[in-house]
């Protein structure tokens, strides 16, 4: 089963839900994953430190022009359409940040003048972490296209028991990769007007994807009902609420897991757990 | 005119609770909300809509089903796994819009000319007025891409309403991250102010950040928030940053008056005139002073 931790509001606790929930299904005996596919700021390793076994590095395809074959004829240029090429004065130019890696210029290419190189966009990093296998990636700085990297995180990952995946914030591309092809969606909200207003636009996302999610609540007690009341008013199930607590903000800070300074939320992580076997099972009856 | 830039790597350090606050304190400004996948600045400013316009992010194709002679060739080269099959009975595909990137490959490969390309609609951008001057914002449709794009828009507009108004300074509230959304709010900025906390994430995440600033040579200054929820940290991290040539624009201490602001839809320096008020006056005075 994957679990992808999202959220639209950045900051609300992904990385500490994913961090936590991995190692109590680990101690629970099961056999997990864990996948930080936040690859533009990737923080699970700082609260892990995981033993880094291998790194690989991801590449997108790019086009390189053989100038001997090539004629100037500019249907490169017109068949690509992020405006990665230019021809001018018939010689090529690339622009590599723009490239999406469509394959387009190298098919309709009519002299064959064009092969596909890979071009490093970031890295993936596997290892071991307490008691279960950890897998990141790092999007390289300057770089646009932080799909590649998720994509090459989520196709690192092997089969087993559990993944669970910390997913970036927002609600556009980068967070449909981490998210798409994963069975249950948690998505982490805090208790305020913005916590609120990017949990609306997450649900959105969620149900255009049709997924089954549910929410978590941090920091639960400091802002308004409002979240509480729209999950009401919409049924989602509200799985775990993590009260503010100044013992936790001071863990978090000095990378610290909650449940080795505070182990009673062990328990409430395992309910949550639960909570989440039960939404999935149920989802088809729900929904109908 | 100046153009300021607030971003934080991490999110949640509290970059719209900053630029609201500013935007109470700057005269003659304009407001932008770059955070278009999660824009929240609206939630305070409450912004009264003036103008709004379609937002196309690229094309996206559509398979015209009566034509589709069922070969299978737009499925072999798409390489975003955009086709899928939704009648068992049949080979006719049709393609998920959330996947499709636009790339215009299938509807060029298609022997029958039975795949449409058509600019999506995938958001819309809107000028607005507010109690503290004009802003410019949008909002990204659900599941959609090409979020970098409608930063663009978003940025060019308060630029031109900028130079039309004779503003000096444009604000701009950008988004979590250091990829394609953020590299589309700062590129050419003034100012990059990058706002984080006292935590081992805050500081690793604003270091990928001044590495992003760096590789693209933005003047950049940083301001730690909640400051005192970890004073060892937060000094670490401006020793971190001064050993790359990044100045501290000032810290602001935890209050929980940052979130009852919210929950009022005001500013923090509008809430109250306590002590974080007055943490907040100071990073916008030396926000000043640093652009010079």
């Amino acid at each position: 089963m994957k679990i992808a931790i999202a959220s639209g509001k950045g900051g609300t606790g992904k990385t500490t839900i994913a961090t936590n929930l991995t190692a109590t299904l680990a101690s629970m005996g099961k056999t997990v994953q864990l996948l930080d596919c936040d690859v533009e700021e990737p923080n699970c390793h700082i609260f892990l430190n995981p033993h880094i076994e291998s790194s690989t590095a991801v590449t997108t395809p790019l086009p390189d022009v053989d100038e001997e074959k090539c004629t100037g004829c500019g249907i490169c240029a017109e068949v690509c359409e992020y405006g990665a090429i230019a021809v001018v004065k018939e010689k090529v130019l690339i622009f590599p940040e723009l490239c999406h890696g469509c394959g387009a210029c190298e098919m309709f290419c009519p002299e064959d003048a064009i092969t596909e190189i890979g071009r490093e966009v970031g890295i993936v990093e596997e290892g071991r972490a307490d008691g279960f296998r950890f897998i990141h990636g790092r999007l390289k700085i300057g770089e646009l296209m932080s799909p590649s990297v998720i994509h090459a995180v989520k196709i690192a990952g092997r089969e087993s028991e559990v993944v669970i995946i910390d997913s970036p914030p927002g609600t556009s591309c980068p967070v449909i990769e981490a998210v798409k092809d994963t069975d249950f969606v948690v998505l982490v909200t805090e208790p305020t007007p913005f916590g609120l207003n990017d949990l609306q636009l997450a649900v959105g996302m969620v149900r255009a994807l049709g997924m089954p999610f549910a929410v978590a609540i941090n920091r639960s007690d400091v802002g308004d009902n409002d979240v509480k009341e729209y999950c009401q008013r919409e049924k989602i199930d509200v799985i775990l609420e993590i009260p503010d607590d100044r013992k936790i903000a001071e863990a978090y800070s000095r990378g610290e897991m909650i449940i080795s300074a505070m182990p009673a939320y062990q328990k409430l992580l395992e309910t949550c757990w639960g909570r989440i076997i039960d939404i999935h099972r149920n989802w088809g009856e729900l929904t109908s | 005119m100046k153009e300021i830039v607030v971003i934080s790597g991490k999110g949640g350090t509290g970059k719209t609770s900053l630029v609201a606050s500013f935007a109470a304190l700057a005269e003659k400004k304009v407001l932008a909300d770059c955070d278009v996948d999660a824009a929240d600045l609206h939630l305070v400013l409450n912004p009264k809509i003036n103008y709004r316009e379609d937002f196309s992010g690229g094309k996206k194709a559509k398979i015209i089903t009566e034509e589709c002679i069922e070969c299978g060739e737009c499925e072999e080269v798409c390489r975003f796994d955009s086709m899928y099959y939704p009648d068992p009975e049949n080979e006719i595909p049709c393609v998920n819009p959330i996947f499709c990137e636009g790339c215009g490959v299938c509807v060029r490969v298609c022997p029958v000319e039975a795949i449409s390309f058509d600019d999506a609609v995938n958001g819309e951008w809107y000028v607005s007025s507010t109690s503290h001057g004009p802003m410019v914002h949008a909002r990204l449709g659900m599941a959609e891409g090409n979020s970098g794009k409608l930063v663009t828009i978003v940025r060019n507009k308060a630029r031109e309403i900028a130079e039309k108004e004779n503003l000096d300074y444009i604000i701009v509230d950008g988004s979590p991250g250091i990829g394609c959304p953020v590299i589309a709010s700062i590129a050419g900025a003034d100012l990059v102010i990058v706002v984080t906390e006292p935590t081992l994430s805050g500081q690793h995440d604003l270091l990928r950040a001044a590495e992003l600033t760096a590789h693209f040579r933005i003047p950049t200054v940083i301001c730690i928030n909640k400051w005192d929820l970890n004073p060892d940290i937060a000094e670490q991290i401006e020793t971190a940053a001064k050993e790359r040539g990044i100045k501290d624009v000032g810290r602001i201490r935890y209050d929980t008056a940052i979130t009852k602001a919210q929950i009022m839809k005001t500013s923090v320096v509008e809430y109250t005139g306590g002590a974080v008020s007055e943490d907040i006056k100071q990073v916008w005075r030396n926000t000043i002073y640093a652009l010079g």
